[in-house]
């Protein structure tokens, strides 16, 4: 029963999301300033990541084709496949999940247990519009991370397949080159946008009904991490299923 | 003036407000008091619009809560202030931004008459030099006064304050209720005062409301709750050595 009500709250807190906020010129601040926190606070680390998880991918492929009929530009190939379709939005999201999920879940949570929350809804301020919406709409601007993560996710492959001496870089680029499908990108945005839906919501959903003091906020993010990485798998599957197969 | 008529709340099945009704006097400090669990938290919560009685009314100034649409009542929960027992101040807002924080949401004042007001209303609870300190760098009577400023920039009609002594030093305690009563007549206003401070209710309790499990056990002022002979009030008001030598002085001084 619990389930079914936590699922019928998140709708209803997503309907409340989207009610037309207070003041726009103080949402327009929030938005930057969300901005700055989940989009640009990651872009570090998921650079960081993407540049070795994307080397790794390569030096893995590299070794397991032992085929001398296989050709060199396969290495490329698969490691543009591997970090384009799942590596970059999917991988990346889980990272965030981390990252800004729990971030989200302990700001709002700790906001619930120091009554600011309350404050808000005392003034008449639609607390979850003021609170969510403008991480909902941050969080929009997450595809611009996952372009990063793609283009530094091939770039430490071609670093890690040149200087490793897998293969070379004319075989490397050929492989990046190679049977390109458009489509594949489409996909790749169309599981970003879902996921930063998610990423956005679901950690504000634990935060924001969070009851108890500061021992429920580390549990709620605890929650939280753990329910959005299983949407975005969840989902990674629905998607690629309608979309690809 | 807030009038209260027959409210009762319920949560799972347990009644915790069972049938209050008083009424709460414009210009007055108006003490709630009861023990830990009678009420008191939920029933100003309950004035405050946060949870809806499942049967009663409650009034502000002859608009009936529950008549309202969500537009009234967000229109008329701008005309309230409140002051938090922890203060509630948002802690990634500098004193000043907090002050100012229900002026920018419900004014379209220019920046610079939204500062004067927040430089008179910080000067007004003696912290005009707090602007730009983070809530975290202030004391707990610091925190208080800027809440109690937060409270008042937008010139509420009602002021609610729940538990606005607890955690303070005696000395800091009476400067926050004589700040609350000043505030009160200066500007004409209906405060709604949770407390468990017996200074407080001595003091300030122009109106003192006192709950026991759910209903309302006497109303009164804090001039007849030396007289009152009401058994359940004696009991929690004069529970202490001290109170009941304070209480004994009183009536002797008045024979």
């Amino acid at each position: 029963m619990s389930y079914l009500h936590n699922i019928g709250a998140y709708f209803l807190m997503i309907k409340e999301m989207f009610r037309k906020p207070t003041k726009w010129s103080v949402m327009r601040h929030l938005i930057f300033k969300d901005i700055d926190d989940l989009v640009i606070g990651s872009l570090g680390i998921v650079a960081f990541i993407s540049f070795f998880v994307g080397g790794v991918v390569t030096i893995q492929t590299a070794l397991n084709i032992s085929n001398p009929l296989i050709p060199k530009y396969l290495v490329g190939f698969a490691t543009r496949q591997s970090v384009i379709l799942e590596f970059a939005p999917t991988f990346i999201s889980i990272i965030m999940a981390g990252k800004v999920g729990s971030f989200i879940t302990s700001s709002i949570g700790t906001m619930r247990v120091t009554e600011q929350i309350d404050a808000l809804e005392v003034m008449g301020i639609n607390a979850i519009n003021y609170l969510v919406f403008p991480k909902f709409i941050a969080m929009m601007l997450y595809p611009f991370v996952i372009s990063i993560a793609m283009f530094l996710g091939i770039l430490g492959g071609m670093a890690a397949c040149v200087y490793g001496g897998f293969s070379t870089l004319d075989d490397y680029i050929t492989g990046v080159q190679m049977d390109f499908i458009p489509f594949h990108m489409t996909y790749a945005f169309i599981k970003t946008f879902v996921f930063a839906f998610l990423l956005a919501t679901i950690p504000s959903f634990y935060g924001y009904y969070m009851k108890g003091g500061a021992l429920e906020v580390g549990k709620a993010s605890t929650t939280s991490f753990v329910w959005t990485s299983v949407m975005i798998i969840l989902l990674n599957y629905v998607l690629t299923q309608m979309l690809l197969s | 003036m807030i009038e209260v008529n027959d409210i009762h709340k319920s949560f799972n099945g347990n009644e915790v407000l069972k049938g209050i009704s008083t009424t709460f006097e414009k210009g007055k400090t108006n003490l709630i008091i009861g023990q830990s669990g009678s009420g008191k938290t939920v029933f100003l919560k309950c004035l405050l619009g946060l949870f809806i009685p499942e049967q009663g009314t409650i009034s502000y100034d002859g608009k009936v809560y529950s008549e309202l649409s969500a537009d009234e009542k967000r229109e008329l929960r701008a005309e309230m202030g409140m002051v938090f027992q922890g203060s509630a101040l948002f802690d990634s807002m500098t004193i000043a931004e907090n002050v100012m924080f229900p002026l920018r949401m419900f004014t379209k004042q220019s920046k610079s008459e939204m500062e004067d007001r927040v430089n008179f209303v910080l000067k007004r609870v003696n912290l005009a030099e707090a602007h730009k300190k983070k809530p975290s760098e202030a004391s707990g009577g610091m925190q208080k006064r800027v809440a109690i400023a937060r409270a008042i920039v937008n010139n509420p009609k009602y002021l609610f304050c729940d538990e606005p002594n607890s955690g303070l030093d005696p000395k800091t305690a009476i400067v926050i209720d004589n700040l609350i009563q000043e505030i009160t007549q200066e500007y004409d206003i209906t405060t709604m005062i949770n407390s468990h401070d017996m200074n407080s209710v001595m003091e300030i309790g122009q109106k003192i409301v006192f709950l026991k499990d759910g209903f309302k056990a006497w109303e009164g002022s804090n001039e007849t709750i030396f007289k009152t002979d009401n058994e359940t009030v004696t009991d929690f008001v004069y529970s202490s050595e001290l109170m009941k030598k304070v209480r004994q002085m009183y009536i002797e001084e008045k024979q």
